[in-house]
């Protein structure tokens, strides 16, 4: 289990988390939705330590992450898989090698066993036959999925994922979507993922938070979200006319 | 000012990450074999180059400069000799290299740094400075000291062959000024310049690399700095150093 109490940061004098706290827990993907810009990404990078806190706790289960020094983080950083917006797959090794990496990094495997858990998470994405190419050579959601794959490489008990989906086609983010979920439970994970696609909401929204101008406005699951009075929520999530027909059509229910 | 004493702070605080122990060593000498090859193997092609035409001419500056009987040409020998090995084999050649090695240091961890993959690195727990900067130092360090010595031979070799087809001076009497006169300390000194220049090369510009932020401009920009910075730490440091190795 993550809790975030009462973060707030700035950048320069700019307020971007203002008083946000939130619980994510296990065995659930819970999302963070809001608009571009709203500070989702900021959020996480807080939550996982890469931005330093203004004010506010960060606890990972009973230890209060937000205080603990270098080599303190990285006893829990062991245990963090991450998947950044823009991949971050490492330029100058290939498919097989960004995945190994922190296998190489962190465990004692032999490099059969090493080879064998390699080719298991890729499979797991639906990557093959392409362990020998280079990131460069990829495209946008084959770098997202072997990103995937590394960050589950090391069977992580915290998976933490930035826009998992944008700029994929609807079918490949709904594959992403579900394979995310599908780890989630059965790894017993805690899963948090940003996003600002309502399909995925819709899919997975075990458990939502809604964050506007670097406020958390709104906190519920995928089903009392249509039925939510929130108004800023629900400019957001009814954007577009199907969406506003699908709200009509349940509030009549 | 300000900022120059906050970046000079945060320059050392750097290198106190680069030099934390290192986690893993296996994957430490894998990536130091690596960066022998491209920083240290790829560099010998232009050190050669840029050797053979400075012995060139430095030869033949000597010899039109000292078109004067009471000189005996085999001082055409001794002062290229010198030149090469005081100045020229160490640190034109360090500032060659802060030109190749140093913006391809910094263009390559900041892109590291622009698209995420620093982060990733810290978020998996590894001391990503460390990881990054300490086998390009150590590789440049192992390997630069080749480089001045190949400068060294090259850059004589390409002043006795310019110094004999200009017919300013015999093979003989070449021969006999370079080993006129040889104080072997000269080399000595001219290699503990170059591990300075080389360890500047590299810290300077991966600082440069490490904190860069924004985009791809902020990355070129970056390398620019990187070339520019270090070159003039390097003139700096050969002023001091000469004065403390040489007086
Ligand atoms: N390093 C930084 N320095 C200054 N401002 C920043 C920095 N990082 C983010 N911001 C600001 O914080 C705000 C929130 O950014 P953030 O990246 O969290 O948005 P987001 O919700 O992830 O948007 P998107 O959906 O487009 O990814 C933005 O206004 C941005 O300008
Ligand atoms: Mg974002």
């Amino acid at each position: 289990m993550i809790r975030a109490e009462n973060i707030s940061k700035s950048f320069a004098g700019r307020e971007v988390l203002k008083n946000i706290s939130a619980t994510f827990e296990p065995g659930k993907t819970n999302l963070i939705i809001g608009k571009s810009g709203s500070g989702k990404t900021v959020f996480l990078k807080c939550i996982v330590g890469l931005l330093e806190i203004d004010e506010g706790k960060i606890w990972y289960g009973d230890t209060l992450f937000s205080k603990l020094d270098f080599t303190g983080k990285k006893e829990i950083r062991k245990e963090m898989g991450m998947l950044f917006q823009g991949s971050a797959l490492f330029d100058s090794m290939t498919v097989e090698e960004n995945v190994r990496f922190p296998l190489d990094m962190f465990t004692r495997m032999s490099e059969e066993e090493k080879l064998e858990r390699v080719n298991f998470c890729l499979q797991r994405v639906n990557i093959v036959n392409s362990n020998s190419l280079f990131p460069a050579e990829l495209s946008g959601g084959m770098r997202k999925r072997v990103a995937i794959a590394r960050a589950i490489a090391l069977k992580p008990r915290y998976l933490f994922c930035d826009e998992p989906n944008s700029g994929l086609d609807p079918k490949t983010s709904i594959v992403i979507d579900e394979l995310i979920k599908e780890i989630t439970v059965e790894l017993n994970m805690t899963t948090i993922v940003n996003t600002h696609d309502m399909n995925s909401v819709m899919e997975n929204g075990e458990k939502i938070i809604f964050i506007e101008e670097g406020e958390k406005c709104w906190e519920g699951c995928k089903t009392e979200i249509l039925k939510s009075d929130c108004k800023i929520l629900n400019d957001f999530v009814f954007a577009n006319s199907l969406a506003k027909q699908l709200k009509a059509s349940s509030l009549e229910e | 000012m300000f900022r120059f004493i906050s970046g000079f702070g945060s320059y050392w605080l750097l290198l106190a990450k680069v030099f934390a122990r290192p986690e893993k060593h296996s994957i430490y000498y894998r990536q130091t074999m690596k960066e022998l090859v491209s920083l240290g193997l790829r560099s010998i092609g232009i050190t050669t180059i840029i050797s053979f035409f400075m012995g060139a001419v430095i030869t033949l500056q000597t010899a039109y400069n000292t078109e004067n009987p009471i000189y005996p040409t085999y001082l055409i020998g001794l002062g290229c000799r010198d030149a090469i090995i005081l100045e020229f084999s160490s640190t034109i050649v360090a500032l060659i290299l802060a030109g190749k090695v140093g913006s391809s240091i910094a263009s390559e961890i900041g892109t590291m740094r622009v698209t995420e993959q620093i982060d990733a690195l810290e978020l998996m727990g590894v001391n990503s400075a460390s990881y990054l900067i300490l086998p390009k130092v150590i590789a440049t360090l192992v390997f630069n000291p080749f480089l001045t010595l190949i400068s060294i031979v090259v850059g004589i070799v390409g002043g006795w062959i310019a110094g004999t087809a200009a017919g300013v001076i015999t093979t003989q009497d070449f021969i006999y000024g370079i080993q006129y006169a040889f104080i072997p300390y000269y080399i000595t000194y001219s290699l503990i310049k170059t591990l300075f220049f080389a360890f500047i090369i590299t810290t300077v510009s991966a600082f440069q690399g490490y904190y860069v932020e924004g985009g791809s401009l902020e990355v070129g920009r970056a390398s620019t700095k990187a070339v520019v910075y270090s070159s003039v730490t390097i003139l700096l440091f050969n002023v001091i150093l000469t004065q403390l190795l040489l007086s």
